[in-house]
Parts: structure tokens; sequence; C-alpha cells
């Protein structure tokens, strides 16, 4: 074989000239086949058929195409195979690598395709771009989790992205961030929204029974409770029980008894229930009903079973003032009477669950448990979250989570039969921390699969690109306002908890009305009023106002305040007048209301006639709310209230006049003398 | 001669084979064996939900296996199968003692509507199916499905909440759910972007409806117009509404 070949010097030349040629041809070859090529022929012979085969045929355009943004730092040639994305009237075509983009914010040729998408821009091949190989390891980001690249360079919540929002409220809700530090690109570091009560005085609150219960399973005892279980064991269990009773110290308040009831007859039952509900508990507090459905909000905790947790002495001088104990709690200090703490704390007290603490026998614990426990709350970081006499907060707590979206697959420890893939990593972990080793940290948490995704997305946003985009790239996270209000009415103000429902200059909760800008809006006589005996505006909402028992000279301080300083600049209060207006222009304004504008669709002014009641109730409207005011919200509501329901008109102005002239019309006096 | 000839095919074929992807591996058969077979398959909860891409449903999907009586089977092997990009947790189980089978849905990356096929066999070997029909929304529709519950939701849905109150009985002209396709299909978009930028009455329809022109962009219009599309039932068949195939 050899000497047929090469034997003859003129042979082997051939021979060699013969396999040079073909070596040379193969470089031609690959690109000739190259799977790009085939793709585009692909898609000619796709669109050679339609009837705007010209227009896109015009449009296309063969060789390897590129998307280059140096600011981004992309090189993108997606675009050579998946060639008919900005081709609108593709819509119908559903195979890839040819389908049309869906909508989206921004156009493709800004931003190109790893931004969203991640995987390899570079890369001409449908292997080495989409999935990790040796070389090229970023992967592309499954369509699950892609709003975590909305998040990237977005730091407040979008309209459009639900999942990353919810994921970035479960990470602040669940004290994620209390051991995970995350940095924000902008500086500073996410801040952790829940509320973990202090240690500090626990024994005053409860016994260490149930600190036990709670420990070994803080969902036995309410379904909703935010702690994670840390699976601890009964030793360790009842070792850090022991620690927390014997470091706590007694407050003086806590210990206070009041007064026995005068009459010594059980207190109405019906009379417990209907204060609860008159003071709008529920508004705040769940309660799991019958059905295991968590009924109630979730500013405080689920009480489902607080009888079984808290002491009588303790819980009457919380409602006293929980304050005292507190000084930073979101509940408010209602004025109630010392009939009214008994008649609560009874009604509270029969919540309890007799199977909780049935089988907890704890014996009386010796130094070495107490010492014990001392160790074992350090070792898991309990004072991350909760206030403990000395025990200090421990800083960097566990892995920072800054770039964990970036993290490389080559530092990941997988479990076994699990896909190789970072989102995957991080949900596992989320779900089952301690699959990875038992000897972790991280307690179990319990997320639906919902939230597990939320908070994956969350995560997988946080990447080195996010940290070094160009800062004018990027839309910051909004800042929580930190206003207080100032002076005796401000220390009302966080007394009551005004801004645990309320959100005034930015800072506050979102149950009940922005209040920025209520001086400009209601009448200082509707205010005192309704601070005296708040009544509902809007009939079909649950979570209403409650009735804090004020007194006059509270009352006043608080209304001078709102009324002096929650003033709009946009218009003067005083410049439209109360009364007066011609019966003429009422007339008009009535029409108006019921035919052109049809407002009863969602407003009430007449009780026998009208039903809607999305908005506030308007029979007594010209007593509650200022001429200028109510003008002013017909041309343009959103202006005032950011988000509100009612649309925009975009009314003229003498139709808004007459409106107004008709709502001023609408008052207590009037109503009184139609009866007559 | 023929060896060389073959040593340079076989590099020529490794160069041009070089960059394809290896084969994926194939699942293996499930190993459940059904203890009952049953005659019909029917949907207990988790049909037509609205969810967002590649994401897993809220409430999982349900379906219930009934003999020729209309009595639940326990034990009977259920199979879920769907397009590209659905996957199934579990895909195939056997019945519960109630003749329910439970499974979470994730849905695939594209949006729209996914036909979900679940499966079990009768005593004689034949093949029963049910189609479960569930909407993933992209992010145009996930911004209409926002803002339906921010202003529309209260009045277009009579289904009332502790916590959002329908106003559907209130109102004296009933408005169209946004399901409603028997209605709304028939309505083109300019129709409908018309009645939400200039309320009802620009139609001649019920003047209950405000025009909202003035308070959304016109891109959240197009979200709305084309959340409603999406999630019509019965489905839309305009352009650029399709099932995602196979």
């Amino acid at each position: 074989m050899w000497r047929t070949l090469f034997g003859d010097p003129v042979r082997a030349f051939g021979v060699v000239s013969l396999l040079l040629l073909i070596s040379l041809a193969i470089a031609p070859a690959k690109n000739h086949f190259s799977e790009w090529r085939h793709y585009q022929n692909q898609y000619l012979s796709l669109i050679r058929g339609r009837g705007d085969a010209v227009t896109l045929q015009r449009r296309f355009q063969s060789g390897i195409q590129q998307t280059w943004l140096p600011d981004l730092g992309v090189v993108d040639r997606c675009t050579t195979c998946h060639v008919g994305l900005n081709e609108a009237s593709l819509a119908d075509v559903s195979v890839q690598p040819f389908r049309r983009h869906p909508v989206i914010p921004h156009k493709l040729d800004e931003f190109g395709c790893v931004m969203c998408h991640r995987g390899q821009g570079a890369a001409t091949t449908v292997e080495e771009a989409h999935r990790s190989t040796l070389a090229w390891e970023q992967p592309i980001l499954p369509a699950g989790y892609v709003e975590a690249s909305c998040g990237q360079c977005h730091g407040s919540p979008l309209t459009g992205t639900p999942q990353l929002n919810l994921g970035r409220t479960l990470l602040a809700r669940y004290g994620c961030v209390r051991c995970h530090t995350i940095k924000l690109p902008e500086g500073g570091a996410m801040q952790a929204t829940d509320d973990p009560p202090s240690l500090s005085h626990i024994a005053d609150k409860t016994t260490r029974e149930w600190i036990y219960a709670w420990l070994k399973d803080p969902q036995a005892y309410a379904v909703s409770a935010t702690m994670p279980n840390f699976k601890l064991s009964d030793p360790d269990a009842r070792d850090i029980s022991a620690f927390l009773i014997a470091n706590s110290t007694p407050l003086a308040e806590d210990t206070a008894t009041l007064p026995a009831p005068a009459s010594k007859a059980p207190p109405d039952p019906t009379a417990a229930a209907s204060l609860y509900g008159e003071s709008f508990c529920a508004s705040c507090h769940a309660v799991q009903n019958a059905a295991g459905n968590v009924v109630g909000g979730d500013i405080g905790p689920e009480l489902t079973r607080v009888g079984s947790k808290v002491k009588a002495e303790w819980l009457q001088a919380w409602l006293r003032n929980p304050r005292a104990y507190d000084p930073e709690t979101a509940m408010p200090h209602y004025r109630f009477s010392d009939q009214q703490v008994s008649l609560l704390s009874g009604y509270l007290e029969g919540k309890a669950d007799s199977d909780l603490l049935a089988n907890v026998h704890l014996d009386v614990a010796t130094p070495e448990q107490i010492a014990h426990g001392k160790s074992l709350v350090t070792e898991y970081g309990c004072a991350a979250c909760h206030e403990i006499n000395g025990v200090k907060k421990p800083e960097n707590f566990a892995p920072e989570l800054t770039r964990i979206g970036s993290k490389p697959i080559t530092q990941l420890v997988f479990l076994t039969a699990m896909p190789h893939m970072l989102p995957d990593y991080i949900s596992a972990k989320i779900r089952q921390p301690r699959a990875f080793g038992a000897a972790l940290k991280m307690p179990q948490f319990s997320f639906s699969p919902q939230q597990v995704d939320a908070l994956t997305t969350a995560l997988l946003a946080l990447t080195d690109r996010s940290q070094n985009l160009p800062r004018g790239l990027t839309v910051p996270t909004s800042r929580p306002s930190d206003y207080q209000p100032a002076g005796k009415a401000g220390k009302l103000m966080a007394d009551l908890a005004c801004f645990s429902c309320h959100t005034i200059n930015g800072h506050g909760g979102d149950m009940a009305p922005d209040l920025t800008w209520e001086g400009s809006s209601v009448q200082r006589s509707w205010l005192q009023a309704f601070l005296k005996n708040p009544n509902t505006l809007r009939p079909a909402l649950i979570r209403r106002m409650p009735k804090f028992n004020l007194s006059d000279s509270e009352i006043n301080e608080l209304t001078d305040y709102i009324m002096t300083v929650y003033q709009t600049p946009a218009f003067d209060r005083d410049s439209m007048p109360a009364s007066g207006y011609p019966a003429a222009q009422v007339e008009q304004g009535k029409q108006l209301f019921y035919a052109k504008y049809a407002c009863q669709s969602c407003h009430i002014v007449d009780t026998k006639t009208d039903k809607g009641y999305i908005g506030p109730t308007l029979t007594q409207v010209g007593s509650r709310l200022n001429a200028a005011w109510i003008y002013n919200w017909l041309k343009n509501p959103q202006a005032l209230r950011p988000g509100a329901i009612e649309p925009n008109f975009n009314m003229n102005d003498e139709d808004a006049r007459a409106l107004t002239a008709f709502l001023m019309s609408q008052r207590n006096a009037g109503k009184q003398e139609a009866k007559k | 001669m023929t060896r060389s000839s073959l040593i340079l095919f076989a590099i020529g074929l490794s160069v041009v084979i070089g960059s394809a992807g290896c084969a994926q591996k194939s699942v293996p058969p499930s190993t459940l064996k059904p203890t009952a077979f049953g005659a019909a398959l029917v949907e207990s909860s988790g049909g037509k939900q609205i969810g967002a891409t590649g994401a897993v449903l809220s409430q999982p999907v349900v379906v219930q296996v009934n003999d020729e009586q209309g009595n639940a089977v326990p034990g009977a092997l259920v199979e879920l199968s769907g397009p590209a990009g659905v996957s199934f947790d579990p895909p195939t189980g056997l019945t519960d003692a109630s003749g329910q089978f439970t499974s979470n849905v994730e849905l695939g990356g594209m949006a729209g509507r996914y036909q979900i096929t679940a499966s079990t066999l009768t005593k004689a070997q034949k093949k029963v199916e049910l189609k479960v029909e569930e909407i993933a929304l992209g992010y145009q529709a996930q911004v209409g499905h926002q803002l339906d519950e921010q202003y529309c939701v209260r009045c277009h849905n009579p289904e009332s909440t502790p916590e959002r109150v329908s106003n559907y009985d209130n109102l004296e002209t009933k408005p169209h759910a946004f399901t409603d396709g028997d209605t709304l299909n028939k309505m083109t978009d300019a129709d409908l972007t018309a009645i939400i930028n200039h309320g009802g009455a620009s139609l001649n329809k019920s003047a209950l409806m405000p025009p909202y022109g003035y308070t959304l962009s016109k891109t959240e219009t197009q979200a709305l117009v084309a959340y409603i599309r999406l999630i019509s039932d019965p489905p839309y068949q305009g352009p650029g509404m399709m099932y995602v195939q196979k």
C-alpha cells in the first residue's frame, strides 16, 4: 500500500498534492455546511411561499449577523439563526429559530439578546450558544426565570414582572437578608421588612413549654408563621428554651395586674367578639378558620392559637400599651378601657389549642443546659433576627448573595440526579437546604412552589452585570422614605402607628389611603368627627379605620397638624367656596353625574337609586371634602393620588365646576332639610 | 487506496458533524403498574388557569378516573403530556383513594394557550383522553393582566373575595367578563381600544364604562387588548393567536 502510493516520486507528489488540496477544502466546507447557513436556507424556503415573501426576502441578510453594544459588553450573533425576530408578519410561525419575538418594552437592537436570555452571544452553533460547554459555561436562562434579567437594571417593582417583585418582597419579608447580605449596585444593602420580636423579655410573654414547641415546629403553632424550622433535636430545643427563659429580664409593666372587674358575672362572649371586630384586629391579624384557610391581614402575627402562647398578665399589658413592651411595634396604641382590655384578653386567651403543648414536659433547666442553649443560639445565628440580651448580632452570618446570579457552575456542589444548572441549584437550596448537608445551618422554610420560583428569580437577578452596568443605564431601587412627622403630633402618630396602614410622603403601608395631601382634601370639622368615631366611607371594604378612643385634645393636636402640614402645593385649598353655588349649576352637575359621566357606576349619592361601591360613598361629600380638592380631583385624579382607579376624564372646566357644585350640595344639613 | 480514502472520509465526516450536539437520552418508561382500570377521565380542577411563561401554575391539575357507572376508580394509571416545554411533576401516577391524580404543571417558554392531554387505559387497553387547557402570559399579556387587576376586574368579574367585593351586581348594564369570547371575539382590536379609551358611550354601549384613554398609555391599552384576546373563551382566532405546537 505504502509502496503503491509513495514508491514513485511523481506519484508521491501527486498524492501529497491531493491531500493538501483536500485539507485546504476543509475550512470552506465547514463554512458551507455550518449550522447557521442551514438555518438561513431553511428560513428562505419558509418565507418563499408567503404573501409577503418579497418584503421578507429584501429584509433578509445572509451571513453572520451581529449586534455589538460596547456599553453593555454585548456581542450577540443570535440573529444569524433567529432571522425573523423583528418580522411582525411572522406571527403565525411557531417553529424555532424563526419565531417573531414577543412584544417587550425594549428594542432588540438596543439591548441585544444575552442581556435577558443569557447564553453565549458570540457563539454560532446551537450547542455553544444555548448550553454550557467546557469553554463557555453560561447557559440560556430558562423562560420561567426570565424576569430576573429585568431585575439586573430595574431595582424597583415593574408592572410586567410580578414574579421578580414577589421574590424581592419575600427576600425582605422572610428576613433572608438578615443573614445573607445583598448589596445594591447604587450603594447600601437590601433591608428586611419583617419584624422579628425581641427575646430580651420573653419570659414575661410566654412559657418555656411554648418556646420549646415553637422551636420544634413554628408552623404547628401558626401555619402562616414566617419563622423557619431549624429542625432542632429535642435536647437542643430544650436547651435553647432554657437559655431564653433564664436570659430574659422582666419589665415592670408586664406584671401589673388589672383591677378585678366590678361584676363577677362572666363577660358576654358576643361582646368580646364584637370588640375584636370593631377594633378591626383582623385587618392586621389572621385567624385560621375551620376550613383551614388563614383569614385576615399579615402585618401582625396569626392569632389562631394565641391563647396557648401568651400569659394573661402580659397580654393585658400589651393591649393597654404595646409600645411599653416593644417601642417599635406596628401595633397601634388603642386607648382601651380596663374593661375592654379584660374583655379582649379573655377573648384571645380562649383561642387556645390544648394539643399544642400536651406532650411538652420539661424538667427544671440545669446550668449546663442553659450554657449549651446559649452556644446553640450563637451557632444558629438567632441574634441575626432577634434581639437577645448578651448575644451580639452576628455580621455576615451567611454567604453574601450580591452576585449569586453569576456564580460559576464549577464552584457549586450539586446533589446527585439534579440538573447542573444555577437556577436548579438555587431553587433546590431554598426548598431543602439541609439536603446539601445535615450540618448546614440554613433552616427549612415553608415556601410554596410559586414562592420558591419567585425567590430564585430575584436571586438570579443579582449578577456581575447588575453590579457593573453603567450607572446611566440602571433604574435604581426606590429608597423607602424615612419620613417622620415632627413634634407632639408626630409622637402621637407614632403611638397610633398610623404608618402601619397609611403612607405619608412616601413612608408607610398601603392598606389605607395615602394621607400626604389630606389637609388639602378634607374639611377640618369632618376630620375631627372622623377621628372621634371613624365611620366607613367604603362599605365594601373589610379593612377599616379602627376607633382609637382618642381624647379631644389628642384629636385637636392631630387635626391641627394634618390640616396645616399635609397640603398640596398644586392648588389653594380655599380657592373655591364650600357653598352658594347657583341652583342651575347644581342641577347641571347632577345631570352630568348621572348621564354624561355615569359616576353612579362606582359612587353612591342617593342611597335609594345608586348602588356602585368601588369609590367612596358621596352622600355627605359636601361636608367632608374641600370644593377645590373635588374640582382638581375631577380634572386629574392621578395627579393627586398616583394609581387612583377613577379614570382621568379629561373633563372641561365647566363640567368640573358644575360637578363640584353638585357634590358640594351633598351634605348632612341638606339631607335633614330634605327629610323635613 | 481504499483504506486511506476511508480515513479521509472519516476526517471529513467528523469535521462536519463535530459541532452537532449529542442526542438526548430518552426517559426510561414508567414502571408503575395500574391496579385498576377506568372508563372515563374527568377534570376535577386546575384547568383554564392563567400563569406566566415557564412558571409553575398556582393550582395543580387534578383529574379523576371514573368507571362506566361514573364511580371513582382508585389505582388507575394516568399519564400527562403536553406541547414542548411543558413539564409535569409527576408526569404519571396512579389515582388515589378518591380516584384522583394530582400533578403540578409548569408551562413552556412561549406565551399562548397550552393544551394538556391526560390519558388512561381502559380494561381493553383502549386509551381514554382528556384535554385540559392552560394559558401562559408573556410580557405584554402580563402587563395587561396587572392593569386588569388594578382598574377593570372589580366591574368585569362578578366573583367577589373578602378583600375585593365585585361591583358587577350593582351595575344596570352588565359588563362582559374578559373571558367572554362569544361577544368579545366579534369585536375588532380597534373597537376594544375605542371602548377602553373613550368609554362605552363611544360605541353606543353602556355609559357606565368610563373612558381610560387619559389614564392609560398607548402601550398599556395595547397590553390590555392583548390580554383580553389571550384569555378569551372560546379562543380568539385573529392574527397572532395560535396553539403552541408540538
